[in-house]
This record gives structure tokens, sequence and C-alpha cells, in this order.
């Protein structure tokens, strides 16, 4: 696998968390109010995020490549260990486990809750802006993710691929089954989506700063499986810490 | 139209740098040191990966201690 495969893992996984999360509120949206103000939501949402991209995409790659892997490096190096940070916490019992049954079900309640009001074309506003919400925020993570690895690696299209099978992968299943994405390991994914970041945002954040890496974009190979194994032994340190305080209790 | 101000600046300050700003302060400056490094032509391609390993448990030990 050289640098290209770790691009398209990195950019596919994070897009299919961010996907589990936007179809997890579409659904929720037509489950609870109304198909028709869900889905327009969500077609509406997608208009929008077509133009920032197309406004977007080109101003990316006038950015002088130095810059933008200092910047956007800084940036995926703090996500990156944000998500690892809780995915550890979380694979060690310190925090509760993602649950997209619970977001479903509360999501699920609070659409319930509110009064039906229709405007124009659309019978149920507040599914449309629950939908349409829901997947401009989830869809503006998948761009960011796409411009930026895609840019950095000068390699959008293969990004943009990546992106478009996670998307499609997420959307044919949340149709098929109509019920939150639970098969999908989302815990498993989002430790494996905080290496990615952390390895990647290493990466470009030293060579923005003006490192040079050992072996080039080579160097990838050994920083992912690296933070992979620091980040399990993390696991087993807290896990470890755990069971000594309930035998102490 | 001061508490959209502050809603805003929560809303950024959350999706930037999170739950433990002494991650995004030690990202910055591990940075600034790899980047005067390199301008000394002090190879520094380390500098980072040092810095994860000691800004991850010193974080995730915070967060323990203040229970996750």
């Amino acid at each position: 696998m050289g640098a290209t495969g770790a691009l398209f893992i990195a950019v596919f996984l994070a897009c299919v968390v961010e996907a589990v999360e936007a179809t997890t509120i579409v659904l929720a949206a037509g489950t609870s109010r109304d198909w028709r103000s869900a889905t327009s939501g969500m077609a509406g949402a997608l208009v929008v995020l077509a133009i920032v991209v197309a406004a977007l995409g080109p101003a990316v790659s006038e950015v002088p490549l130095r810059g933008l892997r200092l910047f956007v490096g800084a940036l995926l190096l703090v996500f990156g260990l944000q998500w690892l940070r809780k995915a550890i916490l979380r694979a060690s019992g310190y925090k509760a486990l993602h649950d997209e049954d619970k977001i479903f079900a509360e999501q699920m309640a609070a659409a319930a809750a509110q009064p039906r009001r229709s405007a124009g074309l659309v019978p149920d506003w507040y599914g449309f802006t629950l939908s349409f919400k829901g997947v401009l925020l989830e869809g503006l993570e998948v761009v960011f993710i796409v411009l930026t690895f895609g840019a950095n690696q000068h390699d959008i299209g293969l990004a943009a691929v990546a992106a478009a099978c996670a998307v499609a992968l997420v959307a044919v299943a949340g149709v098929a089954i109509r019920s939150p994405l639970r098969r999908v390991p989302e815990n498993t994914m989002k430790f494996v989506v905080g290496i990615m970041l952390t390895a990647f945002g290493t990466f470009w954040g030293a060579e923005g700063a003006g490192a040079h890496w050992p072996g080039s974009d080579a160097s990838l190979l050994v920083l992912v499986p690296a933070i992979a194994v620091f980040a399990l032994a993390m696991v087993a340190v807290l896990r470890g810490n755990q069971v000594a305080a309930v035998e102490r209790s | 139209m001061a508490k959209r101000l502050r809603a805003f600046a929560a809303f950024w300050y959350d999706f930037v740098i999170g739950d433990d700003w002494l991650v995004a302060a030690g990202v910055v400056a591990s940075l600034a040191l790899t980047y005067a490094l390199s301008r000394a032509a002090v190879p520094a391609w380390w500098l980072v990966p040092v810095s994860l390993v000691l800004l991850l448990p010193v974080s995730l030990w915070r967060a323990t201690r203040r229970g996750g």
C-alpha cells in the first residue's frame, strides 16, 4: 500500500463516519416527520454543497502548497488528536461508546415533539430543516476532507472518488435498512480515522513548517502504524488503570 | 447580537480547539519549533512525532482526572 492507498483509505473512512451521521439524521427526520420533507431537505443541502465545491475547489488549488500543508497539517493534527483522544477514552471505558441507536432515538423524540408547519412545496418545515442542517454540516466536513487531503497529495480526483464511494455505500445501506446504521462499527472506525488524521497532520504539518521527512511520502507508511501502536498502548494502560481502580474499591 | 457572537465564537472554539486547549497549544508550539529549527538548517522532522508522544498521554491523563 503506497501513499495513494493511504490517501484513499483515510478519505474513505473519514467520509463513512460523516455519512453515517448525516444518514442517521435524515432517517430520523423521515421516519418521525415526513419523508418528502426530509428528502427535499437533503436535496437542498446537496445543492448548497455543490455550489460550495464549485466556489472553493479552484481556490484551493491556487493556495501555495507549503502554506496549505502547514495550515491543513496543524488543523488535521488538532482534529486527529481530538478524535484519537475520544476513541482511546471510549475503548478503555472512560467514556460512553458512541451509540447511533441512542442518537436516532433522541432525534426521533425531539422531532416528534415539534408541531407540524407546512411552507410552499414542503409539507413539514421542521423535517426539511432537520435534514438540511444535518446533511449540510456533515457534507461540509466531507468537502473539507476531500479538498484538503486531495490538494495536499495532488490528487483531488482520487479523494473525491473515495468520498463518493463512502457516501454511496452508506446511502445504499441507509435506504436498505431504514434504521440507524448500528451495524457500522463506528467507534472502531473513529479510532482508525483518528490515527489517519493524526498521521497525515503530522506529515503535512512538519513538511509545511519546513522539515524534510526521511523517505518523503513513504514515511507515512511508518507514521500510520507507529501512531496506531502508540494509541493501542494508551488503551491498554488506561484499561489497566480502570481494572486497578475497581480492584482497590 | 452579543449572544449570537458568543455562540458563534463558542462554535468555532469547540470546532477547532475541542475538549482540551493544551493539545491545540502543543501542536502550534511544536510546529513553530519545527519551523525555527528548519530555518536554522537543523533536521526537525522528529519534533512533531515526539510532541505527540508527550501531548496525547498528558491530555488523556487530564481527561481521566476530570472523568472523560
